[in-house]
């Protein structure tokens, strides 16, 4: 057990606290990121030549953010830090990696995935346009980089990211058009006992909404989304809703920032054959885990918004949840009062979780009203309209199959962005409910590398995790 | 809503698209510069700018999308969407949001490759 192999697979809030759990039991662990830095999206660091204070860049969660990234740098002699590797498959026992254009097996005896989340997103007709971005994309532009993705940025979709990156963007000078939200405002209401479950988050996200109301920045929910008006060159030029009245309306801008709340990164877990099960509530494809962790699958844990989207909190707890599992399943004395608070963090913040899944609702109607000429897939410009007519004619009813009649979700995104909202058109297209249609099947490689990737070398030292 | 600092509006099928920059910096300005060219064009970028700022800093768009929809500028940043994908003059292709500008970088905004429209 002394020599077990673990990996961890992500840098963020759940990568780091499990890697600190592996080390302080005296193990070290590999530790994989995609990114060249740590911190994940939510604590993304900014270049070193940058001099924004942590307060500047992450707000009210500045502590947090200093404390992770002060905990991982604490961390780089114990733990065999790979940074800029993307893992991009999972065979029994074996991680497949790829850095540089040298391609690496690594043998593990656990392996923890912490892959984070992207955003969710529901098509609109034009956000093909060019100055359409994601809503996480925004704020990358803003926290890593210091930029506005335009010089007239409206937001819109639902959720708190929502809020948090208008106010982040109002906060730094930028000119926010509105923010514009798909949920009535009355699901807030009736979610608020769930909400409850962290007093203290539910109070920020009161105050950014506030905030921007003093802002004079307009504040809309229960907008239904028309069209994301411009050109196929000059990009965005407005955006085109209906709001709650009723009245069809044009914002002005040249960017927009679009999401819909969260769906988390599920290919390695996929690719691993770890069981999924169909949430009702946020009506996506989760895979299965116990309290602690575990996948369906030995010696696999998942851990972070890559298995539930309890934000970047519960992601710290889930991590280090994760790797007090796995350290137990591998011979260690875990004491169990670490793990029983552990559990209870968690389950308080799945509550808070399933709060905002209530009043930020993925607007599955949407799908279904989404004229033909929509654009669902953004990779390959492929039509709501052609996605129905595979469902309707050709009877491609599931949702690989509908992939491979129309290529919806085979194009360079691989189905990150149009395959939860393709399963909701197929699904209205033939009157059938949405857990009926299946989910996109991860393919490896989970992103594109080079043909001309190069198994390395020398593979001697990687095989026990030993420290660089 | 932009035009160009010349006053052509750039709109049609063979005006390409318009060259204001997408991006504006609201902070972090007083960075080293780097040099690159765009399409055999000289531009300037801040150093620590991942390649898709120093691009939409420099124009609006990033590439034209091979199925004929137009103009693209990256969509996600995260590296999960590959929407960003641009070319140095060798032909070799970079993920923009994830590659950092370097000096005497030289890129290339048209694909090689061919094209396959599929909207009329």
């Amino acid at each position: 057990m002394a020599g077990s192999r673990v990996i961890v697979v992500g840098a963020g809030p759940a990568g780091v606290r499990a890697a600190e759990i592996l080390a302080e039991a005296g193990l070290a662990p590999i530790v994989i990121n995609e990114g060249s830095r740590d911190g994940g999206q939510i604590y993304r660091r900014q270049p070193d030549n940058f001099s924004r204070p942590p307060s500047k860049l992450y707000g009210t969660e500045a502590a947090k953010a200093t404390a992770l990234h002060a905990a991982f740098d604490g961390l780089r002699r114990r733990v065999d830090y790979r940074p800029d590797t993307l893992a991009w498959n999972v065979t029994p026992g074996v991680l497949h990696t790829v850095h540089h254009g040298q391609t690496q097996d690594i043998p593990f005896d656990a392996l923890i995935v912490c892959s984070g989340a992207t955003d969710r997103l529901m098509p609109v007709k034009g956000w093909n346009l060019s100055g359409t971005y994601s809503l996480g994309a925004a704020q990358i532009a803003l926290k890593a980089q210091a930029v506005s993705i335009g010089r007239r940025v409206a937001f819109l979709g639902t959720g708190p990211l929502l809020y948090l990156v208008a106010s982040q963007y109002q906060a730094a000078g930028a000119e926010v058009a509105g923010v514009f939200d798909t949920s009535p405002f009355a699901l807030r209401v009736k979610a608020l006992p769930k909400l409850l479950a962290r007093p203290a988050v539910l109070a920020k996200g009161l105050a950014l909404v506030a905030k921007l109301k003093r802002a004079g920045i307009p504040v809309e929910t229960g907008v239904t989304p028309v069209e994301i008006a411009g050109t196929p060159d000059a990009g965005v030029s407005g955006l085109v809703l209906r709001d709650r009245a009723g009245r069809v309306r044009e914002i002005a801008c040249d960017a927009v920032a679009l999401g819909y709340h969260l769906r988390p990164e599920t290919q390695l877990a996929d690719l691993a054959r770890c069981d999924f099960a169909f949430d009702a509530e946020s009506r996506q494809w989760l895979p299965t885990i116990d309290a602690d962790g575990r996948s369906s699958v030995p010696g696999v844990y998942l851990a972070g918004d890559g298995a539930r989207i309890l934000g970047a909190d519960g992601a710290e707890a889930a991590g280090a949840l994760a790797a007090l599992a796995a350290l137990r399943d591998l011979g260690h004395d875990v004491a169990d009062g670490r793990i029983d608070a552990l559990r209870r963090d968690c389950a308080r913040m799945d509550r808070f979780r399933r709060g905002l899944v209530e009043a930020f609702p993925w607007p599955a109607a949407n799908a279904a009203a989404l004229p033909d000429e929509t654009v669902v897939c953004r990779c390959e410009a492929i039509t709501a309209g052609e996605l129905r007519r595979v469902a309707r004619a050709m009877g491609a009813t599931e949702a690989n199959r509908a992939k491979a009649f129309s290529r919806v979700g085979m194009g360079r995104c691989q189905g990150r962005y149009c395959g939860q909202a393709g399963a909701e058109i197929i699904a209205a297209a033939i009157d059938t409910p949405v857990e009926s249609v299946g989910r996109l099947r991860g393919q490896a490689p989970v992103k594109p590398f080079s043909l001309s990737a190069t198994p390395l070398a020398d593979q001697k030292g990687t095989e026990q995790g030993t420290p660089a | 809503m932009h035009r160009d600092p010349d006053g052509s509006d750039r709109v049609g099928p063979d005006a390409g698209p318009p060259r204001h920059p997408r991006f504006v910096r609201l902070d972090e300005t007083g960075r080293t510069p780097v040099r690159f060219t765009i399409d055999g064009r000289a531009a300037t970028a801040l150093e620590g700018d991942t390649l898709l700022v120093a691009l939409l800093s420099n124009g609006a768009a990033l590439r034209r999308s091979e199925f004929g929809d137009g103009v693209r500028a990256g969509f996600c940043l995260m590296g999960a969407c590959q929407d960003c994908w641009v070319w140095t003059s060798d032909g070799g292709r970079l993920r923009a949001c994830s590659t950092s500008v370097a000096d005497g970088l030289s890129i290339a905004t048209e694909q090689p490759e061919a094209s396959w429209p599929v909207l009329a």
